[in-house]
């Protein structure tokens, strides 16, 4: 009786690890093992064969397993200003970007926070709605909207506001929006998450204790919805810095960013090792910013 | 019911027609859309009064607690406080406090800075801040709390802390919503004696919202009955309980026993009711103004009938009746007696002796009570 229950026990035991090892499997077989083959490749360096680079492993004719860390991609990184520009203006570009969409997300979640509850959900429907189209799809559309004798000019023309259609296509100004726009549901969503949480009898406490609106703001609802900025901060920061459509259609040549340089290096170049070193030190910049994040947000629990 | 009547609000201002009113609502009426909230409520409360609003949910009186804090506006009328018309100042600048139901503890801040964030929305030297919010905390007894966290507290505690935040501002008037709803009972009852003893010290105004009448009748001076958007009763525990005058405050404060019936003696000094639910008359001690055919009721609290298994010498406001149930809570039984008419009567009975004379399920009774103890109301 007691070695059944033992062996029940067993079986309990082996099935609560089969629960949790499903989920270590697919992060195993879908990250972490990739992870290692871009690692890999990123100590290789190209040559003429397939696939295109040289092995990092090789037998000699004296049986002998060699082992070749090529570091040539790495500090090639570091000789060409190219690539320590092109990183710098990534980070850049996603700092602004993540700036200007909390600056126009943050009131949005709030307005829809505080709408009735009907409003409510057709405001999220409709800050979801463009979702449903391709990415790609709504970038052409405001190339359609920038480009010279684009909407925007032509409105303007024939107004009489302007004369001479401005350039606005392939500006910095036109990357900002499309980054802005495209990311903002990602800011949205978790600000709103949050905003929805919060009492508002906090908000009234403080206008009875003396604030003034907009102090009651400052005091209470933005310290509480901290957790709300930095997930929608992370969501866009993130994918903003490898971000490489958005740069190439609306941004024009001058906007050099990593995501750009990566896939020249992938696709034109075929210099698979090089695109593999830059991606894994892209890595390295926005896994701690990713730690960060983690840590802020289990510290705002405690509280 | 314990009530604590003469403690506050020296003399009984309300009865002093020249007495100035601190807090007083001109006829204000709130509508959410269709909706009445307030009906045409006029009230005045004195200084250092504790005015309770007590009402069944709905009733409008946490619409009215919130007009006065400024959190809405009254579609008609005038709020003025200590002589000042308020009605068009925003919460932040109103000489009130409130004490939230939920607290609304502010979860990013430790317990003094909870309590000193009103003080230092004023602007006030940081020494008076420090030694204000120290003195406050010393006196709800939460010193030694000062560094916690508000998600570190009990909720007595945070009822405590949310107190204490309200009334160091030192307002004219603290604004208290259901402040011990959130409480068990035994701290309850031991948090509303502290609070009357607070308000006692501080001389602050308390108008509190309440939906348990045992709490309104503790913390009360006086109390405001509420139903459906108007005051139907303000007046003393003991007024309201003792002298209800309709069929809705005698049914809501405590239990009571109602008799439909008419006029057959009105007398100034007593009248008599004939009551076919009764089936016979009541005998009131004391005479009413009412139409001689109008519809009224004499209301009878059920622990001021006497219940006998002989019959009592009196002749008038006397019954039988057979007990259908009892109910033995300790410090009194609550027997429920099928009268010959079919009409149910509730009589409590406190246990004085361990083994009184028991009064057993199915057994005959003689129910009788004095002519002073029926009230007369007539709606």
């Amino acid at each position: 009786m007691r070695r059944l229950l033992r062996r029940l026990e067993g079986t309990r035991v082996s099935s609560r690890g089969l629960v949790v090892a499903l989920p270590y499997l697919w992060l195993i077989a879908f990250f972490v093992a990739p992870f290692l083959i871009v690692l890999k490749i990123s100590f290789s360096h190209a040559a003429l064969a397939i696939p295109p680079y040289k092995p990092l492993v090789v037998w000699t004719s004296r049986s002998v397993l060699e082992i070749r860390l090529d570091l040539r991609n790495y500090l090639a990184m570091f000789a060409h200003r190219l690539y320590g520009d092109a990183f710098l203006n990534s980070l850049k570009v996603a700092f602004l970007s993540t700036v200007f969409s909390l600056a126009i997300g943050y009131p949005m979640a709030y307005g829809i926070a505080r709408a009735g509850a009907r409003a409510r959900n057709i405001l999220l429907l409709l800050v979801v709605l463009p979702f449903w189209t391709s990415q790609l799809l709504r970038i052409y559309a405001w190339v359609g909207l920038f480009k010279a004798n684009g909407l925007i000019n032509e409105t303007l023309i024939s107004l009489g506001v302007i004369h001479q259609p401005l350039t606005l296509l392939f500006t910095p100004f036109a990357m900002y929006v499309g980054i802005v726009y495209s990311y903002l549901p990602y800011v949205i969503l978790p600000l709103y998450a949050n905003l929805e949480k919060l009492d508002w009898q906090l908000v009234e406490a403080a206008q009875d204790l003396g604030c003034r609106p907009w102090q009651a703001f400052y005091k209470v609802t933005l310290p509480l919805s901290r957790n709300g900025i930095v997930a929608a901060s992370m969501l866009v920061f993130i994918p903003a810095t490898g971000e490489f459509v958005i740069p190439t259609l609306l941004g024009g040549p001058n906007s050099l960013m990593m995501g750009r340089i990566l896939w020249d290096e992938f696709f034109s170049n075929r210099d698979w090792p090089v695109a593999s070193a830059i991606a894994i030190v892209m890595l390295l910049v926005l896994v701690p910013c990713m730690m960060a994040y983690l840590r802020i947000q289990s510290r705002g629990s405690d509280s | 019911m314990v009530t604590a009547i003469g403690r506050r609000a020296a003399g009984e201002p309300w009865n002093d027609p020249d007495a100035r009113p601190y807090v007083e609502l001109r006829r204000v009426t709130k509508k959410f859309g269709e909706f009445t909230a307030v009906d045409d409520v006029s009230l005045k409360i004195y200084e250092r009064e504790v005015f309770c609003l007590l009402g069944a949910s709905g009733c409008g009186k946490t619409t009215l607690l919130r007009m006065l804090g400024g959190f809405e506006s009254p579609t008609a009328g005038r709020i003025l406080i200590d002589g000042e018309d308020v009605t068009d100042v925003p919460p932040y600048e109103r000489p009130v406090n409130m004490m939230f139901q939920s607290y609304a503890l502010f979860p990013h801040m430790n317990v003094e800075q909870n309590v000193a964030f009103g003080l230092k929305q004023d602007r006030l030297p940081k020494a008076v801040i420090r030694e204000r919010v120290a003195a406050m905390l010393e006196m709800v007894q939460l010193g030694e709390y000062a560094k916690r966290k508000v998600g570190q507290l009990s909720g007595g505690q945070r009822q405590r802390v949310a107190l204490a935040r309200a009334l160091v501002k030192r307002p004219k008037v603290l604004l208290l919503d259901e402040p011990l709803g959130a409480l068990d009972k035994k701290l309850r009852e031991r948090t509303q004696f502290e609070l009357i003893g607070l308000q006692d010290k501080l001389g602050v105004t308390f108008l509190v919202v309440t939906h348990d009448q045992e709490e309104a009748m503790t913390l009360a001076s006086r109390i405001g009955v509420m139903d459906r958007g108007t005051i139907a009763q303000a007046g003393t525990p003991a007024e309201i309980y003792e002298f209800p005058n309709s069929r809705f405050v005698a049914d809501f404060i405590g239990s009571v026993n109602l008799f439909e019936g008419r006029l057959v003696e009105d007398e100034p000094e007593f009248v008599r009711i004939d009551s076919a639910e009764l089936g016979g008359t009541i005998l009131v001690g004391h005479g009413i103004s009412s139409a001689p055919e109008a519809a009224l009721w004499a209301a009878l609290r059920p622990e001021k009938i006497t219940m006998s298994r002989g019959a009592p010498p009196q002749t008038d406001n006397v019954t039988r009746g057979i007990v259908q149930d009892v109910a033995y809570l300790g410090d009194l039984s609550i027997y429920v007696v099928r009268l010959a008419t079919g009409k149910l009567v509730r009589v409590t009975r406190p246990n004085t002796a361990r083994h009184a004379e028991p009064v057993e399920r199915d057994g005959e009774v003689y129910l009788s009570w004095d002519a002073a103890s029926p009230v007369v109301v007539t709606r």
